[in-house]
């Protein structure tokens, strides 16, 4: 296998009913950056069933070529046909990187097409760069370290430690990036990337699995991601209705409430407003989190906001040692007596 | 029916972090567990025993110790235990470490596969699918329900926004969430004869169909390029005062940033 071969910079754009997934953006605004430090192109990867219509989306956050396989099988999403779909792309036009989002897609689709093509797969990236491996080379042996590989960065240990990761001898290198972390490109009007077509026959194998039924999130779709405020509760909040205090607070900044892992598993809120390592990884303008102790699970969802505020009546929470404003107190005190300070100053 | 459960020992993150005086994580402090997703698998089995009679099987591949994941799950009513253990299966990614498995996996009869959908320390959620693609089964990861009927199972399989009902054949591999269940605790009698069952214990050699150069750090695509603990965020201030004056702080620090 030459290892020259494999060039350019993809990106799997995922779509659900049809719709881009926000990752696909942001995967694009990275591999654009990877791509003009290696001279390359990027290239989204577009799976699905009459999706040739998203092709332009694309080229306008910046795709410079669009490849779609377009199959009825490919409708809804199911590992099989999809990994089918994505491993021929791959085989067909050998890419030296193949970025996927780590959503519950990506991270069931990603590992398999690796395992598929042979490739290395680093999972839950936040960082990624073009550099040298080894980063420092071995005196004597200079001419075996590999320029241009990809480098990529990610937490583990529930956040606790950072391993950058090459895979130096397999192509394409290949990780899943974390949702919300990289910025995706302002959209250009027009741009047109080139749109490529491309088929590859989709085995039924007996790895097909069957889909007896879709069912969809009711209610509220608002996605705590999106969010410039969140008003972040835990355990110490005591109990869903205590939530409303917390609703109060963020209605005045036009925020929305988010949660722990506690507050799932106790049940007062949905896990669609969790923060964390198994939750969401969010970074709005002002987080406050309140009740919350600040297990590291927690913290790795969070870290990266740009003002954190935290309050807790423990002060040996852990949760104070990555705000930048801890407040001490009984939040059953405090959260309402700031809402109506910050009302009353907004009225002024 | 043969349900195998492949179950990782792993320091526990959750709650019992110790650091060193320096800041970094102190891993021999740590509690050693069995990991959260695969302990909600192994109840999906055991639940999946009590009404049909399956016999469940769990495999872990680690450290010598990691016996002691394996002697959990016997107490819990598991029926046999294998450890993989091999000082070169060591430094595995998850290519090499599902390749391995995958070889373990191949001596033994099964109808389904349960993995945790990630562990806790290197969260990839990656050598569950792995697995099943070096076996050629159908997968279906990220489960919150499993039943089995016939011979499919039926699983609901979690996404962001909305969960899927899918029905596989079996044999098929699934990954679970440890929002499946409530994991059962070990009984006093599972302790009891759990410590005079046998281990399986499976080196290199016990393997089927496994490459040498899919194997250990060696047989790993994925190389560490560097590591480190990561320094925690600076604390900022903090203060303790009455919910009046902590109100008033915070307003002034709000002015300050001209968020208000």
């Amino acid at each position: 296998m030459g290892l020259e071969e494999y060039k350019g910079v993809f990106i799997y754009a995922q779509q659900v009913d049809n719709k881009l997934s926000s990752i696909a953006f942001e995967l694009i605004g990275k591999a654009k950056e990877l791509a003009s430090d290696l001279g390359t192109e990027v290239t989204a990867v577009l799976l699905g069933s009459n999706v040739k219509g998203l092709a332009d989306e694309l080229g306008e956050y910046g795709a410079d070529k669009v490849i779609v396989v377009d199959n009825p099988e490919l409708e809804t999403y199911r590992t099989e046909p999809y990994a089918q779909a994505l491993a021929a792309v791959i085989n067909e036009y050998k890419p030296e990187i193949m970025l996927v989002g780590a959503t519950a897609i990506g991270r069931d689709l990603g590992p398999t097409v690796s395992a598929r093509v042979a490739t290395g797969l680093t999972a839950d990236c936040t960082k990624l760069e073009i550099g040298d491996f080894p980063i420092q080379a071995v005196p004597g042996k200079e001419d075996e370290q590999k320029h241009n590989q990809l480098l990529m960065t990610r937490p583990a240990f529930g956040g606790n430690t950072i391993a950058t990761i090459a895979c130096p001898d397999n192509r394409p290198q290949m990780a899943t990036v974390r949702p919300g972390v990289m910025q995706k490109l302002p959209k250009e009007a027009g741009r047109k990337a080139e749109v490529i077509e491309f088929n590859p026959a989709i085995e039924k194998n007996n790895r097909f699995v069957e889909i007896q039924e879709v069912v969809k999130a009711v209610g509220n779709v608002e996605n705590i991601m999106d969010a410039k405020v969140l008003v972040s509760g835990g355990r110490g909040v005591g109990s869903k209705e205590n939530f409303k205090m917390l609703q109060d607070l963020a209605d005045v900044f036009g925020g929305m409430v988010s949660c722990s892992r506690a507050v799932v598993e106790n049940g007062w809120l949905a896990q669609d407003y969790q923060v964390g390592q198994t939750g969401k990884t969010v970074r709005p303008q002002i987080y406050f989190a309140i009740g919350i102790s600040g297990a590291i699970q927690h913290v790795a969802g969070m870290e990266e906001s740009d003002l954190i505020i935290a309050i807790n009546k423990d002060e040996d929470a852990p949760i104070f040692s990555v705000a930048d404003y801890g407040i001490v107190g009984d939040l059953n005190k405090i959260v309402p007596a700031l809402t109506e300070a910050l009302k009353a100053e907004m009225n002024k | 029916m043969n349900i195998v459960v492949c179950i990782k020992q792993v320091p526990d993150t959750k709650g019992g972090v110790k650091f060193n005086p320096d800041g970094t994580l102190d891993r021999a402090a740590m509690l050693a567990i069995m990991n959260p997703d695969d302990k909600a698998g192994l109840e999906a089995a055991l639940r999946i025993k009590d009404e049909t009679g399956a016999k469940v099987t769990v495999l872990t591949m680690g450290l010598p110790k990691a016996d002691a994941v394996l002697r959990e799950a016997l107490a819990m009513g598991a029926d046999d235990a294998i450890l993989v253990t091999d000082r070169v299966l060591g430094g595995a990614d998850t290519w090499a470490t599902s390749t391995t498995i995958a070889g373990a996996l191949r001596n033994l009869d099964y109808d389904l596969i349960i993995t945790g959908r990630q562990a806790i320390d290197g969260d990839t959620a990656q050598v569950g699918p792995q697995i099943a693609e070096h076996l050629g089964l159908p997968v279906i990861s990220y489960a919150e329900d499993i039943k089995v009927e016939g011979d499919s199972v039926i699983v609901k399989r979690q996404y962001e926004d909305r969960y899927h009902v899918l029905k596989a054949k079996m044999p098929c591999l699934i990954t679970a969430l440890s929002e499946l269940n409530e994991p059962r605790y070990m009984t006093p009698g599972g302790i009891f004869d759990a410590c005079d069952k046998e281990v399986t214990v499976w080196g290199r050699a016990d393997l089927k169909d496994v490459d040498d150069s899919n194997i250990g750090l060696k047989g790993s695509p994925t190389k560490i390029a560097k590591a480190s603990d990561k320094v925690p965020k600076g604390a900022g201030e903090k203060v303790n005062l009455d919910p009046a004056e902590s109100v008033a702080y915070l307003i002034g620090k709000f002015k300050e940033k001209h968020i208000i």
